[in-house]
């Protein structure tokens, strides 16, 4: 019965496996005469968490929108948990596990934080508010939330706006957390709270993608890192060792790691 | 894991009263025509009918994020089967009422379908595009008079069902009685459109359209199908603007595609009276359309200065009170009418609650 599991249906190749939660295959997207993605394979397996690093325009958030849907890739495949998503729209892929946050906040202005939890926690779970409710408050008090839940998000500080972010996205119950920049802006204190949320997220077993510039605190969160530039994957492996590595000294000279 | 249970909450103490005072105010309105005027009854038909072409616009405008300049289609095309289902198919009025609704609400889809394709100022165009094009095209059709128009039969409307019985029961003559019912008629259909937006905006389909509203792309992103969503309240607003617009020319007995289809009055009017009263709020509407009433019955006289005063005023409003009076009066004080807001609730905050 083994020999037919998930994992010997859909692996062309037998590159595909049972632990897989994100599979990419020769992923390209251009913007014109512009590579913005050249051809990127990445596996990303269950559990795991994964950093992406990489200068100002090396294709980070176009690979964060191929993977969440809010851009079509112009060749390859994206598969979520062994199921090809690539024709799939972005609520499609919410519904079937995928949450985000966003670099520039996109939070529901007017509505209150808790409402802001409950549209993905409804929708994306299928659920019913009273249903999800505990589930929406548990969030807000890990995310640090609680005491803004019926403010309206438009009167958010920065920080809680990021909070805000990563609060949504974990109430769409996702298996795939794709988080982007979202240390970016925050003091050293805030960016150590918003590590630890982090890293008890990763820990409750939610796979992570994450991109940041903020070095360090990738680095206390993820056990693999890619390193993009101009659309391609130039390094990846052990954090510190890539973080090493003449390639990446070479783009990131003069910021600290 | 956390000690306390949560639940949601939107009703407040105060709501709760002023439900109450609603309902007493709506049964007030119910018996109203039995002691005032036909002229003020005429009067109320049409604060009903702009109250509720108010409140659908502003479901689209200020609670879905599609700002139409379009509506008229609606009211001209459920004007029109109105006039078509009764004269040339012989169907009593009410039946055609709901009838013209329901038509209207399917006209929507191949609308959106044009429509939807655009953003913004672009969508708000086109959605004025298409009623031009629907008034064009009913000015072609000869047997509702093409261009000209053309009048309801005395005997469609003296036989609306219900007249024999008003006019026993009350005493009253044909033309008092045919007030009365179509009175009663658009005060159904004003007080089921608030109640109707109102349960909209408190079910799940009211969070997707306030998160489409304010980030289409983050509402996608946590499962909300923004097209289906848009498409629904699109069509239900436009099945309900139907109705009114039937409603509106069995009232007004003569249709000419000018009238029928004309965006000032259908539109322009209403979105004074959505900003005047306060955009994105059931009570905004319920405001604006007695500021309009009483500056049309008071200023109208003053013509084209009476139009100077309605934009002047509305630059104003938007200019220092962006959400409307009744914005300004929930920020002054802290009411609300109609609480949509879901507050969430500890039962370690409030014991035996």
């Amino acid at each position: 019965m083994l020999l037919y599991g998930p994992h010997m249906l859909d692996a062309p190749g037998g590159r595909s496996d049972f632990r897989v939660m994100l599979e990419i295959r020769q992923l390209s997207k251009s913007f014109g005469s512009l590579r913005a993605v050249d051809n990127v394979d990445l596996v990303v397996e269950r559990r795991a968490a994964l950093g992406i690093v990489g200068p100002n325009g090396a294709g980070k958030s176009t690979l964060f929108n191929l993977i969440t849907g809010d851009l079509r890739p112009d060749a390859g495949t994206v598969r979520l948990d062994h199921r090809d998503i690539t024709a799939a729209t972005p609520y499609e892929r919410s519904r079937a596990g995928i949450a985000r946050t966003y670099q520039v906040p996109q939070p529901f202005e007017n509505l209150t934080v808790f409402e802001n939890l409950l549209v993905g926690a409804v929708y994306a779970q299928g659920r019913r508010e009273h249903e999800i409710t505990d589930f929406c408050a548990e969030i807000l008090e890990r995310t640090h939330l609680m005491r803004r839940a019926d403010s309206p998000a438009g009167s958010l500080t920065l920080l809680e706006r990021k909070r805000l972010e990563l609060a949504r996205a974990l109430a769409t119950g996702p298996k795939l957390l794709l988080l982007d920049e979202i240390a970016g802006g925050l003091t050293e204190g805030e960016c150590q709270e918003l590590i630890e949320t982090i890293r008890l997220i990763h820990a409750a077993g939610t796979t992570i993608v994450w991109i940041e510039h903020i070095v360090h605190a990738l680095l206390a969160v993820v056990g693999r890192l890619i390193v993009l530039d101009f659309g391609r994957m130039i390094a990846q492996g052990e954090p510190q060792v890539v973080m090493r590595s003449a390639e990446v000294r070479e783009i990131y000279m003069g910021i600290e790691a | 894991m956390l000690a306390a249970n949560f639940r949601i909450e939107t009703a407040t103490a105060a709501s709760r009263t002023i439900a109450l005072a609603g309902a007493g105010l709506v049964l007030v309105l119910v018996v109203l025509p039995l002691f005032v005027s036909r002229g003020l009854v005429q009067d109320m038909i049409f604060v009903f009918y702009m109250l509720a072409l108010a409140q659908l616009w502003n479901l689209l405008a200020g609670h879905a994020g599609l700002v139409s300049v379009g509506q008229q289609a609606f009211v001209g095309l459920g004007g029109y089967l109105l006039f078509a289902f009764t004269v040339i198919l012989g169907i009593d009025a009410l039946a055609a009422i709901v009838l013209a609704g329901l038509v209207t609400g399917i006209c929507a889809f191949p609308t959106a379908l044009v429509v939807f394709r655009l953003r913004g100022a672009y969508f708000a165009i086109g959605t004025w595009v298409v009623a031009e094009v629907f008034r064009l095209l009913i000015a072609q059709w000869k047997q509702l008079g093409g261009g000209t128009g053309t009048s309801l039969p005395v005997s469609v409307t003296n036989e609306v069902a219900g007249i024999e019985w008003i006019k026993r029961v009350f005493d009253v003559r044909t033309a008092a009685a045919r007030d009365m019912e179509i009175y009663w008629v658009a005060l159904a259909l004003a007080v089921g459109t608030v109640l109707a937006v109102y349960f909209i905006l408190r079910s799940r389909r009211g969070l997707a359209l306030a998160a489409i509203r304010d980030s289409e792309l983050a509402a996608e992103s946590v499962g909300v199908d923004s097209y289906r969503t848009k498409l629904w309240v699109f069509a239900v607003a436009a099945a309900a603007t139907g109705m009114i617009g039937a409603l509106i020319y069995l009232q007004k007995a003569r249709i000419s595609p000018d009238a029928a289809f004309t965006v000032i009055d259908w539109t322009a009017y209403v979105i004074f009276i959505v900003v005047i009263g306060g955009i994105g709020t059931i009570e905004g509407p319920i405001i604006g359309v007695i500021v309009f009433y009483l500056m049309q019955r008071y200023l109208a006289d003053f013509g084209t200065w009476y139009l100077i005063l309605l934009g002047g005023l509305a630059i104003l409003v938007m200019l220092f009170a962006p959400r409307g009076i009744c914005g300004y009066l929930s920020e002054r004080y802290g009411i609300s009418l109609f609480p949509t807001r879901r507050r969430l609730v500890s039962d370690k905050d409030s014991p035996g609650m």
